[in-house]
């Protein structure tokens, strides 16, 4: 009796084992960053896993910074626990140089490569190979209380100049009142304070690097630049400015802290809809401000997908990839979650859907400002990298926080200008030195 | 006077306890509000408390997969730390060699290094044993990371215990096993089960080698907690939320343990 109990489990067990054998899901892990975006292609994946049975789906989501240190682990050991990676324009064409990621081909038929902007594809590309599809895309813009404008008196020129966003600041700020007529990023960071002031060095006719890698940043272009903006902030901006990040702005901005912002084109969609903004009726927009030059005066991101060389579920996680940044997809999130969610930034299509069109009134806006990027020609002077608010090299991320660092120290007023820009200079002039750029 | 000083004990008790308690007590206000009120300046103070964080920290990720891997994982590490500390800290109370304070020491001194700069190192023994993204893996690394700390823990307890004790055993015929087993532990409960629980709280708030040694398999809660950060767009209530529901269970079993923890971190404090 005890024999037949156990030969039967037994038996039962082994079926069961075949049966998860029969139907056994290949895993595709995939690597994010957490923002609505991000949240929305979660949660409509389940119908991707409904549709691809033998497809499951592992989601490893992660802020910004932690999952570039976690995946660059990763792939430089060459341990394969990702198939799928959230990257940006800064580290594709790097990674595609060291061999980490694979090639994007064979993506089906109807996916329609050429109405990706090419912009964007250029961004993700390295020598002519395409290494990841793009999620959303962005640039940066000035938005602005239109309410506040008025009030002064003055009109903001489609394409306002700083010495305008000067006095525009000084003419919105009221303290009493809360009103500061300036918000920027001030948040130490390559991709925070460094991101916004790299665009206003650049059409302030300065750059990172000279033709031969030397670092400019005590040149006097980097010092009228940064020296404007710190006067601007410390005059109109709001206190604690050198603790703002993005969330920090958009925050001010929404309940109604701030005159002007500049920052990132998808912020356009959260201070447009009435849930996330206070002043969404009152909400209008102009290019990104310049100085001497127009060349590198606003920014070129993109969120993509890519997949590791390392990925031992490459066919998978292509089809997956080439789902989530496909027109249905953009599609389905118009018609599921609304259409001013739809990821912008990707797709000529998108900008021609009148559906899109109607719930964004930014998005014509939009596209010319991601068509009109161009990380090959943002600087005033020739240089030798490309990137408009970064340099495309993988010593940039350190040298741009520490830079950021000093910057933020000035702002904050516990360093000068001229002391800031000195340790910057020596801190890139090292890292230079060390990587071997220079001798 | 005597009035006097009680009444100042008690308000500088209740201050130190509030002020240590703020941060925890704004978030859990702040895990019911709505992302604007998270993040409005002036603080709001007073509003309609909401439950959409939870539900949306909930539909995004499978909150007790992810507690399961907490729990197996503080309390595996916390019973192999015991395992291998019983033991040594034993031998290096009651059988000392000339080097065993100098062995402390250098026990005490690994924890002085940053995790990060044996990072690559243990990512590629682990790659090698296939023990990224298990529980097993993250046992390991925490037991060996507290190490350290519950071996001199249990080192000044056991100190306390009277030689005089194990050696009445020793005389009666009693093996080590046995010294161990039936006189020490019993002895030195308090402290050792104190020891555990510091442990535990100590693995369950670990955060840089859960995160960089699991994916989705192994992830326990400073893993889930870690979706909810963000550079961009407002999550500030959803973060409170997911770190109220992560911290929950450990403020359970540290309010039920609170009198056995006390006692064990007062063990042996007069003499």
């Amino acid at each position: 009796m005890k024999t037949d109990v156990l030969r039967s489990s037994l038996a039962a067990v082994v079926l069961a084992m075949a049966g998860t054998q029969a139907y056994a899901a290949t895993t595709v892990t995939i690597a994010t960053v957490n923002n609505n975006d991000m949240i929305i292609m979660q949660r409509l994946s389940k119908q991707f896993e409904a549709a691809n049975p033998d497809i499951k789906l592992d989601w490893v989501v992660l802020e910004e910074n932690v999952l570039r240190q976690r995946v660059t682990t990763d792939i430089a050991t060459k341990s394969g626990q990702f198939d799928v990676l959230t990257i940006g324009t800064y580290e594709a064409p790097i990674w595609a140089k060291q061999g980490w990621l694979a090639e994007i081909t064979g993506l089906p038929a109807d996916y329609d490569l050429d109405d990706v902007l090419k912009p964007v594809r250029d961004g993700l590309s390295y020598q002519g190979k395409l290494y990841a599809l793009p999620f959303y895309a962005e640039s940066s813009m000035l938005f602005y209380r239109k309410d506040l404008v008025e009030k002064a008196g003055m009109t903001m020129p489609e394409q306002p100049t700083y010495d305008d966003v000067a006095k525009l600041a000084e003419k919105m700020t009221d303290k009493a009142a809360g009103v500061y007529g300036i918000c920027l990023r001030g948040k130490p960071g390559w991709g925070e304070n460094m991101a916004f002031l790299s665009t206003l060095i650049n059409t302030y006719g300065g750059q990172w690097f000279d033709e031969k890698w030397t670092p400019t940043i005590d040149s006097p272009e980097w010092k009228k630049a940064v020296g404007f903006y710190i006067e601007l902030l410390k005059k109109y901006g709001p206190p604690g400015a050198a603790s703002n990040g993005f969330n920090e702005n958009l925050a001010l901005f929404a309940s109604g802290k701030c005159g002007m912002w500049i920052d990132a084109t998808s912020a356009a969609g959260k201070l447009y809809s009435k849930a996330e903004s206070q002043v969404a009726d009152k909400t209008g927009f102009a290019r990104a401000p310049v100085a001497v030059t127009p060349k590198g005066s606003h920014w070129l991101w993109s969120w993509a997908l890519g997949i590791p060389a390392t990925s031992k579920a490459q066919p998978e996680a292509r089809k997956f990839i080439a789902w989530a940044t496909s027109k249905p997809y953009i599609e389905r999130v118009g018609k599921e979650v609304g259409w001013a969610s739809a990821p912008p930034g990707t797709r000529a299509s998108t900008y021609a859907n009148p559906n899109y069109v109607a719930a964004a009134p930014f998005a014509d806006f939009v596209l010319k400002s991601i068509n009109e990027a161009n990380p090959n020609d943002a600087t005033l002077k020739k240089v030798p990298y490309t990137g408009v608010q970064y340099v495309g090299i993988p010593e940039f991320q350190s040298i741009g926080t520490q830079v950021g660092q000093a910057i933020a120290g000035a702002l904050a007023g516990t360093t000068s200008l001229d002391d800031a820009l000195k340790v910057g200079q020596a801190a890139a002039t090292r890292a230079m030195r060390q990587a071997g750029y220079l001798k | 006077m005597r009035a006097n000083n009680t009444l100042r004990t008690t308000v500088l008790g209740w201050a130190v306890a509030l002020l240590m308690f703020f941060p925890i007590g704004w978030m859990a206000l702040t895990a019911f509000k709505t992302e604007l009120q998270a993040v409005s300046t002036p603080p709001v103070l007073f509003f309609k408390p909401t439950l959409e964080n939870f539900a949306a920290v909930f539909e995004r990720g499978d909150y007790l997969k992810f507690t399961l891997n907490s729990v197996l994982v503080s309390f595996g590490s916390t019973f192999l730390a015991l395992a291998l500390a019983v033991p040594a800290a034993y031998r290096m109370v009651f059988h000392p060699t000339p080097r065993t304070g100098s062995t402390l020491l250098w026990m005490l001194s690994t924890k002085m290094m940053p995790p990060v700069g044996v990072l690559v190192p243990i990512y590629l023994l682990f790659r090698d044993a296939g023990l990224l993204d298990t529980v097993t893996g993250l046992v390991i690394v925490y037991a060996l990371m507290n190490l350290p700390i519950v071996v001199w823990m249990l080192y000044t307890y056991f100190k306390d215990v009277p030689r005089e004790i194990l050696e009445a055993g020793r005389v009666d015929g009693a093996s080590a096993w046995q010294e161990v087993q039936i006189l020490l532990l019993p002895l030195a409960w308090p402290g050792i089960a104190s020891t555990g629980l510091l442990n535990v709280i100590l693995a369950w708030n670990e955060a840089f080698w859960s995160l960089n040694l699991t994916t989705s398999k192994a992830a326990p809660l400073t893993a889930f907690i870690a979706a909810f950060s963000s550079p961009e767009g407002l999550f500030w209530a959803k973060l409170s939320a997911a770190s109220l529901l992560a911290i929950a269970p450990i403020l359970v079993v540290g309010w039920f343990s609170q009198k056995q923890l006390v006692r064990g971190l007062t063990f042996g404090a007069v003499k």
